[in-house]
């Protein structure tokens, strides 16, 4: 039987978890079975996408605001790793948002062209009365 | 964040004493950036070997100290870079924009 890890996390909207909850993902694939990929490099991305889904919600979907949350769920199976990113806030663009329109020396938008770089999929979408930033990869 | 500068003539030093540059601690390093330029100190080394881990908010106060400094006639160059802090500049071509040296003497010699 394929074993599935699952991990939920609320976080309070605030920059100084990101360095918890990147850990958390680094700890979990190395926990992972059977992958025979490069687990050193696995985790630092996964730590990487986790950073920058996490900040994008905190700093652009919930826009600082101090009194909402921040909700991760982890799942990890052998074919696949899975993040969902909850925000509360109004939402954005995600088609809007394309390395194509940047230039090499902007200061900010690399986040999401980094998550579509380092993940198989990714869809934002509202989901109840939130938004959910749903990011996969595939082991195989 | 956690800085050690020194000074070597009219070049700054600036040793990143961080495993993580973040969205949490990446703000706070433009304005010491920042501090620097009102100096007039505008010709800048960044040490970044003890850094493990860099997104792209850290990136872009990279990028903020990079366009401050040239815009002053200076220059802001790299070294240290763990191969995972590498990859990242080589996933966002960054690497085209930086001159990135593998020590600080290589990078003070280029001046």
């Amino acid at each position: 039987m394929s074993e599935t890890v699952e991990v939920y996390i609320t976080i309070p909207n605030q920059t100084r978890y990101l360095g918890l909850i990147g850990r958390i993902g680094e700890d979990l694939v190395h926990s992972l079975g059977r992958y025979t990929g490069d687990r050193e490099v696995l985790a630092y991305h996964l730590n990487l996408v986790l950073t920058e889904a996490i900040t994008n919600a905190i700093c652009h979907a919930n826009e600082n605001d101090p009194n909402k949350q921040i909700q991760i769920q982890i799942s990890a199976t052998e074919e696949a790793l899975s993040i969902k990113v909850f925000d509360e806030g109004e939402g954005f663009d995600l088609a809007k948002r394309q390395l194509g329109d940047m230039r090499e020396t902007d200061e900010c938008g690399r986040g999401i062209h980094i998550i579509r770089r380092l993940m198989d999929q990714v869809n934002y979408r509202r989901s109840d009365n939130r938004n959910v930033l749903e990011m996969v990869k595939k082991l195989h | 964040m956690q800085l050690k500068t020194e000074e070597i003539e009219d070049i700054v030093l600036i040793e990143i004493q961080e495993e993580r540059m973040d969205a949490h601690n990446s703000g706070t390093f433009k304005e010491q950036m920042l501090a620097l330029f009102d100096e007039g100190k505008c010709k800048l080394i960044i040490d970044l070997s003890a850094v493990r881990f860099v997104d792209s908010s850290g990136l872009g106060a990279l990028v903020s100290g990079f366009k401050n400094a040239s815009a002053r006639e200076g220059s802001l160059k790299l070294c240290g870079l763990q191969p995972q802090v590498r990859s990242m500049f080589e996933l966002t071509r960054l690497h085209r924009v930086f001159e990135i040296f593998v020590s600080v003497d290589e990078a003070q010699e280029s001046f």
